[in-house]
């Protein structure tokens, strides 16, 4: 066994032990714990020990403000939930009875032992050895004071869909400077591509474009487009972001949007990005008419000029001589206090679900497709047809949950296709008058008016078959099946395997991550889930705040939604932004770490690892440091660097080992514990 | 470079798949595979076994497993050619690797027969897996001295080849490409055949006549609507419901489908210049010599030819009947 | 489920009433590895993708909807797992990943060891290619097919003996089946294998 550690010492530490209703006093006997502390932690300076049903309740902080007062404490543990939830709070109610909060500790008996242990014994032996270990952890607290920066007031909103102009909107309209960037010629988003919304079918671009339009004019708003974030440095109050913007190949001072170069452009070639694959472009182009700005970019990588040295058309058409090919490549810097990520999703790949045959059977459409092909804008001018651009479908098969609840692709829900299958279904009947049928495993309609919605389309007499369609396929069995395509899929409800010909099959895939999220979650100091959707600070209370402060997030960045939470996101993020800047300063959780420069070898080790571009390191003395205001305290560089030259407060070396001997009972005469429990 | 392999042939190679392993044979010095047979080597329990008894079908394969690793000189690749045996092999071999408790039992099972198999010792493929990813296509297009033009082949996977892909072998379960790579290298024409790894009705021949005959019947259908000459396999047991049953299935039918299935193996050795006999041509029940002959290569006839007399009156009770069964389009005349 | 329960049930299986839910747990606890059977969300997967749905008493996804509902007589008499030709279509489509061909192994097992199926002529197929793997240690096409074909479907027999005689005329099957060399090893090793798995 292990020495004991037997200094004495001279703080007065009072122990809180929580019930949080049943939670934890439902597998804990609290009332032990706090027994227990009291009787064998004396040596340790805890001179109280108290249980509460709630120590969280004003009642319950009032109970350490008093002692704190009475009994004169220099010390706090409260044993609860976890740090997430409350540190906070009984950080605050010290600092009322005068006591500097950062003298506070909170250690996890919920999260950490009752949530996730049955035995009831072992689980309050286990509670007694956590407050042991935040005892021990607590003497080597020191008082610290949060540091204060100020708030620059201009804000950074990346992407252009409507989530990114909604927070954007309210910024600006709020009398506050926002750069938005976007990396494609016009912001728009998706939303940009559908015809109708659901639930109520207003037409996407009536209720979006004055909102664009509103951006492009809006004094407040400086719009980059075909523009990408390729640096970011500073902290909240104080980020430093490097933009490029890619050559346009088009003066805008001098382009008045008239579209003579797109017209008379001769290369065409195929729109994968706004077309969805199903329509054209030219190498000089705007996504579409509404598009904002209104000026065109060329696209180097098909332009004739670019790749052949000829053509030149555009710029001898133009009529305000705006091409400009000699455009370059410009890197912008800009100073903002905060920073809004609406960067949205990107669609699942049909390919990869290759039972239901897309891309190999021409008629197998996707639902950004389908959505080109019902816009009146679009490359059919709204008609539904098959693939051979004539052919009006008698029969259309629409397929849900498309990559989305399947551990095979993605486990999620996507949320929004539901929804997306019924205003389909609807947009079919309503235009071609086909038989309608919907495949789906559940129907998710749970928002206002969506229910009805689903009403509706089962009224207009849309056909539902419960069951996940097992394939799709031409391969004919019957003669009756031939040139069809067959859906292949057991009818749950019925409990019979069917095969249903029909002419067109639509295929709801799920949404998922931009296929960057993970590069830009990195350049921006955040993290994504293992599936790479945005992590909110907290999933319930701060759904558009990320880990890092200063960086907020909005619309489907953060997972799958719908236009109505996209909006809803965007303008939440904007009062967060506006509430941070009207504080004009921010105080920092001193919670840092530090380079020891005379420990430090130069090994450049922690350079690269800190997630938050904390860490500098000086070429001319050979050691590095970080900067304490860009520092989260998460402590990485501490665990990795190999001389032990780097600590952090409130997380020391001093500290972490004396938790563990206090984990270990190291600290007590005779552990009353039985064997096992800590192994 | 020859490359060695353990091989093991499994019981239907040795009879009923025995074209399959006279090709392979045929064809191993020049794509540069020597197999040395797995020594005393038992059934691997085909889909049966562990239909009855779960651990001592594991401990029928385990047996194999042992014999291998124990014979192992010099290679620790366990080839198998018949996709049943492929997939028993492996599938014990990663169960054993995940389940500590089927390790066990499985261990103990074989002790009583004086052996031991640790997982994952000897590694277990299948031929196509090797030619299509250690050989390669451009190897194997090398060798090509008769490129097989003008013959519209249907590539035919079965099911447990590419289910479950344990290790990720094949670009795609659903619709794999290996075969049609190899097939194409080899100079056939191949059709995209929609129901490559559709299952050819496994044990139904034994169990429920009229389920197999229509799971034949939907995949010769299928290659018909594609005009194919005929459908390439590489599993004894597709091969053997397709071929042995297609008449019996015509008869059920009232259909006249006649759709050679012939092992991809048979297939390499005529591009490869090797005579029809050695690759076993000929012993097919549904008769590949009207679509070989086509792109001239005539496999001689022989006297067991004859027989094969139900299946005429099938054929001519079909133009008498005229019951509403599936038609097949006629190829020929489309054919370029 | 505790141990216990599942001892009770397996002593008197017609009289004991077995708590809810005991016999999702016996199947799973048949299965080896983790079979995932409790996370079928019931979307008809499986039962779309399987080959044979049309000739089956139910289809997979029903038959995990009945072994839920503690239906052990119904699904152990039903033809489902008989009629699965292990084509693992559904278990690589299945979105939860429940190995559901493995399942129909377990049940084809319990349904073989309690005698629990009304038309016999799949497991007797399956008895009889053991009986010849058992004893020669390979199988035996010729022997099986004639001595199945016999018992169950001698009307068949006819359209089916030239077809065993094609076979034996293109030498693709033999008239005496082969022996492997050390089939005592085998069979000892068989033996305790059925030891082992009796007593689990
Ligand atoms: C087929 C389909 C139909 C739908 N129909 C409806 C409907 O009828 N009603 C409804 O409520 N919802 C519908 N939705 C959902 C709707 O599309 C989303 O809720 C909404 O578009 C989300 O907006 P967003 O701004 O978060 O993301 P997006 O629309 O994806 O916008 C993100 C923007 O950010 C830009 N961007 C991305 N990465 C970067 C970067 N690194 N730098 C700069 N810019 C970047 C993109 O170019 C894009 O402009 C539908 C979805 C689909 C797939
Ligand atoms: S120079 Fe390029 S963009 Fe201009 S017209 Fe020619 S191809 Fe189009
Ligand atoms: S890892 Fe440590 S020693 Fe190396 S550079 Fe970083 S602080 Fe200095
Ligand atoms: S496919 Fe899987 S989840 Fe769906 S019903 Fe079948 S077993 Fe259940
Ligand atoms: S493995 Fe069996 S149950 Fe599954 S689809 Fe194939 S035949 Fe049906």
């Amino acid at each position: 066994m292990m020495s004991k550690i037997n200094h004495s010492t001279t703080e007065r530490v009072g122990v809180y032990v929580c019930h949080c209703g049943s939670n934890i006093a439902g597998v804990i006997d609290v009332e032990a714990v706090a027994q227990w502390a009291a009787e064998h932690l004396k040596d340790r300076g805890v001179v109280i020990a108290r249980d509460y049903k709630f120590m969280c309740s004003s009642l319950g902080q009032e109970l350490i403000e008093k002692d704190i007062q009475e009994l004169g404490l220099t010390r706090v543990v409260v044993a609860a939930c976890s740090p997430h939830l409350h540190e906070a709070t009984f950080r605050v109610a010290c600092q009322r009875a005068g006591l500097n909060p950062y003298l506070c500790e909170l250690v996890s008996i919920r999260e950490q032992a009752s949530w996730v242990h049955t035995d009831k014994h072992a689980a309050t032996e286990k509670a007694k050895a956590i407050v042991s270990g935040g005892v021990e952890r607590v003497l080597h607290h020191t008082p610290l004071d949060p540091l204060h920066v100020p708030i620059h007031p201009a804000t950074l909103v990346v992407g252009g869909g409507i989530a990114g102009i909604q927070a954007a909107l309210e910024i600006a309209d709020a009398g506050f400077p926002v750069y938005l960037v976007e990396r494609e010629p016009s912001i728009g988003g998706h939303m940009a591509q559908f015809d109708k919304t659901f639930p109520t079918l207003d037409c996407a671009a009536c209720i979006l474009t004055p909102r664009m339009v509103s951006i492009g004019s809006h004094p407040n708003v400086t719009l980059m487009t075909w523009s990408e974030v390729t640096n970011v440095a500073g902290y909240v109050g104080n980020f430093t972001v490097t933009v490029k913007k890619k050559a346009r190949y088009i003066n805008t001072d001098l382009c008045t949007g008239c579209g003579i170069c797109q017209e008379k452009c001769p290369k065409k070639v195929i729109d994968d990005t706004f077309e969805a694959g199903l329509g054209y472009r030219k190498a000089v182009y705007t996504p579409f008419p509404q598009a904002v700005p209104k000026y065109p970019v060329i696209d180097h990588v098909n332009c004739t000029y670019f790749q052949k040295g000829t053509c030149r058309a555009c710029e001898k058409l133009c009529p305000t001589d705006a091409i400009d090919f000699n455009q370059e490549d410009e890197i912008v810097t800009l100073q903002v206090g905060n920073i809004v990520l609406a960067t949205g999703y990107d669609l699942f790949d049909a390919r990869r679900v290759a039972q239901y045959g897309y891309a190999r059977l021409a008629n197998v459409f996707t639902s950004i497709e389908f959505e080109r092909l019902s816009n009146a804008a679009g490359p059919t001018n709204g008609n539904i047809v098959l693939r051979d651009g004539v052919t009006v479908p008698k029969t259309v098969g629409i397929i849900h949950c498309t990559g989305s609840r399947d551990r095979n692709f993605n486990n999620y829900c996507s949320a929004i296709c539901c929804m997306q299958s019924l205003k389909f279904a609807h947009l079919v009947k309503e235009r071609t008058g086909a038989t309608v049928y919907n495949f789906y495993i559940d129907i998710r309609t749970t928002a206002k008016a969506y229910d009805e919605f689903y009403q509706r389309v089962l009224e207009e007499g849309a056909i539902f078959v419960r069951g996940r369609v097992a394939e799709v396929t031409d391969a004919s069995r019957m003669p009756n099946e031939e040139g069809k395509l067959i859906i292949q899929v057991e009818d749950t409800l019925a409990g019979l395997q069917r095969r249903i010909p029909v002419d067109m099959v639509i295929l709801s895939v799920g949404l998922e991550p931009r296929r960057d999220s993970h590069e830009v979650a990195k350049l921006f100091g955040i993290s994504c889930s293992s599936d790479g959707w945005i992590i909110e600070k907290h999933p319930k209370l701060d759904p558009v705040a990320t880990m890092t402060e200063g960086v907020f997030v909005a619309g489907c960045a953060q997972g799958p939604k719908d236009i109505p939470n996209s909006v809803a996101q965007g303008a939440a993020a904007a009062a967060r932004v506006l509430g941070r800047i009207q504080q004009k300063e921010i105080a920092l959780e001193p919670v840092r770490a530090s380079v020891d420069e005379s420990k430090c070898s130069g090994c450049r080790i922690c350079n690269g690892l800190c997630p938050f571009n904390a860490i500098i390191f000086h070429e001319d003395r050979m050691v590095t440091e970080v900067n304490p205001a860009l520092c989260q305290g998460c402590g990485t560089c501490v665990a990795a660097c190999p001389a032990g030259a780097i600590s952090g407060t409130v997380f020391s070396n001093e500290q972490i080992f004396a938790q563990m001997e206090g984990l270990l009972l190291h600290n007590i005469e005779h552990p009353p514990l039985t064997e096992g429990v800590l192994a | 470079m020859t490359t060695k392999l353990l091989f093991y042939p499994g019981c239907s190679l040795q009879r009923t798949a025995r074209p399959y392993l006279d090709s392979l044979v045929a064809i191993s010095p020049l794509i540069g595979i020597e197999l040395e047979e797995i020594q005393d080597w038992n059934c691997c329990g085909a889909t049966e076994y562990i239909a009855i008894h779960h651990l001592a079908s594991h401990a029928l394969v385990g047996r194999n497993l042992a014999l291998a690793a124990q014979q192992s000189n010099g290679t620790h690749t366990v080839m198998a050619a018949c996709s049943a045996c492929y997939l028993n092999l492996a599938k014990t071999d990663s169960y054993m690797q995940v389940n500590a408790q089927l390790n066990r039992q499985v261990n103990d099972a074989l002790q009583a027969g004086g052996l031991h198999y640790q997982p994952g010792t000897v590694r277990i493929r299948h031929l196509l897996d090797i030619i299509v990813n250690d050989i390669g296509i451009e190897e194997i297009r090398t060798q090509v001295v008769r490129p097989l033009k003008g013959l519209r082949i249907a590539p035919y996977y079965g099911c447990m080849i590419a289910r479950p892909d344990r290790d990720n072998r094949w670009d795609n379960v659903e619709h794999p490409l290996a075969l049609d790579k190899l097939m194409k290298a080899i100079g056939a024409e191949v059709i995209d055949f929609p129901l490559k790894t559709h299952c050819c009705g496994g044990h139904m021949t034994q169990i429920n006549m009229p389920t197999a005959y229509e799971l034949i019947r939907r995949l010769v259908y299928g290659a018909a609507q594609y005009h194919a000459d005929l459908m390439v396999t590489l599993c004894p047991m597709c091969q053997l419901n397709l071929d042995a049953y297609q008449s019996e299935m015509n008869r059920h039918f009232h259909t006249s489908y006649h759709m050679p299935i012939l092992y991809f193996t048979q297939l390499l050795g005529l591009a490869f210049g090797l005579e029809p006999e050695v690759l076993g041509l000929g012993k097919e029940f549904v008769n590949a010599s009207q679509a070989l002959s086509r792109i001239g290569i005539e496999v001689p006839a022989t006297e067991l030819e004859l027989e094969m007399v139900e299946n005429k009156p099938a054929r001519k009770k079909k133009e008498k009947a005229g019951l509403p069964m599936p038609q097949m389009r006629h190829s020929e005349e489309e054919d370029e | 489920m505790d141990d216990q329960s599942l001892r009770v049930q397996n002593a008197s299986p017609s009289t004991s009433v077995s708590p809810p839910g005991s016999f999702l747990q016996e199947v799973i606890e048949a299965t080896p590895g983790d079979s995932r059977l409790g996370m079928c969300i019931q979307c008809g997967t499986c039962g779309g993708s399987c080959p044979s749905a049309a000739d089956m008493n139910h289809t997979p996804r029903q038959i995990f909807a009945m072994i839920r509902a503690d239906l052990r007589e119904e699904v152990l008499r039903s033809n489902t797992p008989w009629y699965c030709v292990s084509c693992y279509f559904c278990t690589v489509r299945c979105p939860q990943e429940v190995h559901i061909t493995d399942v129909m192994y377990t049940l084809k097992s319990m349904a073989i060891r309690e005698k629990r199926y009304d038309d016999s002529t799949a497991p007797d197929f399956s008895q009889t290619f053991i009986g010849y793997i058992e004893s020669y240690g390979r199988s035996y096409e010729l022997g099986l097919a004639t001595r199945h074909n016999l018992r169950h479907r001698p009307l068949q027999l006819p359209s089916m003996v030239p077809l065993g005689l094609g076979m034996l005329a293109r030498r693709r099957m033999d008239f005496a089946p082969q022996r492997i060399e050390k089939i005592e090893q085998l069979q000892a090793i068989l033996a305790r294998a059925i030891e082992l798995e009796v007593g689990v």
